[in-house]
């Protein structure tokens, strides 16, 4: 693997994370986020749909006309989610109906659409796709560290497995309602941003 | 009726606010909210076209969409919802291009106030969102242009809201990480607790 692919694989991860530096693909990482299961889906299928249509964006980004090319990328994106939505109502119901409407926010979900238009309509397939795996990546770190901790102290447990006995089961540990709230996960982001830019100095956002 | 429609305006509003208990249309939310001025425009334009494709949406899904809506065209066993989501993403497209275009010829000021915000509103997934909750929750027609308005005038407030407080923030003194994104996702949060007061509110 060369230097230029890596950087694009694994770039996202931390230098350059969707999330933590290009405010990209927020709402569905707070949204998803109360269960370890939940998050893990979410991550992969996103990480799927950026991946091939930002393939599919760069295969044909020669042949779109400049003033339409929103609608065409939109067209492949809402295509690819379709697919995913109708995979997981066949292979995994009941997490696909706890995803309720944010499978299909993937379409509008910024990181697939930022990806598109920003780097697959300049690259070739083969990196665009990589990219976008990339992303998907970036993003899912995101999605599981806010998960952890919001599973396994809001409700004791770790994809579904419990780790910590609760005072109402007669354990020992009192579980903590607000992880479970939606504002936790504000919290957890603005904390781990927090930590990014303490270690990498470089992406501290000017006063 | 009026009754019940004003519940569902006060429920879309405040009980569940599409930006801070549903967290739609955050990108858009955290990005354009530095100047309360950006703001104002931004959520003028949310307001409208919530207000328009939410309806539009509707008026869609009850009569193609739906399974056996297509009766009166002599398929009363087609199913089409599944390309759902396509067609809703379709008819945002379709509307945000036809009032830019309207507003430019009729209204040119407010044309030039919104500037680039209507475009940008495509991809805001508050407007896609509010579309798939009224499917969700199977609204009838005058029930969508209620929940649409109210949705959008929910968003809108929060970002306004938001916008007011990052004004202020700016002489706040934070520890260098955390200044920009990471106080404003923070700021957020306690905002998205102060709004969780109004749950549980029965209308």
């Amino acid at each position: 693997m060369n230097k230029k692919t890596k950087e694009v694989l694994f770039g996202p991860i931390l230098d350059n994370n969707p999330i933590a530096l290009q405010i990209l693909g927020i709402c569905s990482a707070l949204a998803v986020t109360s269960k370890m299961e939940t998050a893990l889906v979410m991550g992969v299928s996103v990480m799927l749909v950026t991946a091939f249509s930002s393939a599919a964006v760069s295969l044909i980004r020669n042949h779109i006309p400049n003033s339409i090319r929103i609608i065409v990328e939109m067209t492949i994106i809402a295509s690819l989610v379709i697919v995913v939505d109708q995979i997981l109502k066949a292979y995994a119901f009941s997490v696909s109906k706890q995803l309720s409407v944010f499978v299909g926010l993937i379409i509008t979900n910024c990181i697939v659409m930022g990806r598109t238009e920003g780097f697959a309509m300049k690259n070739t397939p083969g990196l665009s796709f990589l990219d976008g795996i990339g992303n998907g990546l970036g993003y899912s770190l995101i999605l599981i560290f806010v998960s952890i901790f919001r599973e396994l102290f809001g409700s004791g447990s770790l994809l579904g497995i419990r780790i910590l006995g609760l005072t109402r089961d007669g354990g020992w540990y009192p579980s903590n309602g607000l992880m479970l709230l939606p504002p936790s996960a504000f919290f957890l982001i603005g904390i781990f941003i927090w930590v990014l830019r303490s270690v990498k100095k470089n992406q501290i956002e000017e006063g | 009726m009026i009754e019940h429609y004003l519940s569902l305006f006060l429920k879309a509003v405040f009980v569940e606010n599409m930006a801070l208990a549903f967290f739609l249309g955050m990108c858009t939310f955290l990005a354009v909210s530095k100047k309360v001025e950006t703001a104002v425009g931004l959520g003028i334009a949310v307001i409208v076209v919530q207000t328009v494709t939410v309806p539009m949406n509707n008026l869609v899904f009850q009569h193609l969409l739906k399974g056996g809506a297509l009766t009166w065209a002599g398929f009363p066993n087609l199913d089409l919802s599944f390309l759902g989501l396509i067609i809703y993403i379709g008819v945002i497209a379709a509307i945000v291009q036809i009032l830019e275009m309207a507003l430019d010829k009729f209204v040119p000021s407010l044309y030039n106030a919104l500037g680039i915000f209507l475009p940008l509103i495509t991809v805001n997934c508050a407007i896609l969102g509010g579309s798939l909750f009224m499917v969700e929750r199977d609204y009838q027609f005058g029930e969508s242009v209620v929940f649409g308005f109210g949705s959008g005038t929910g968003w809108a407030l929060a970002i306004f809201a938001l916008a007011g407080i990052r004004e202020k923030l700016k002489y706040a003194n934070f520890p260098p990480a955390l200044r920009g994104l990471g106080s404003t996702f923070i700021v957020v949060g306690l905002m998205s607790l102060a709004f969780m007061s109004f749950s549980g509110i029965q209308l």
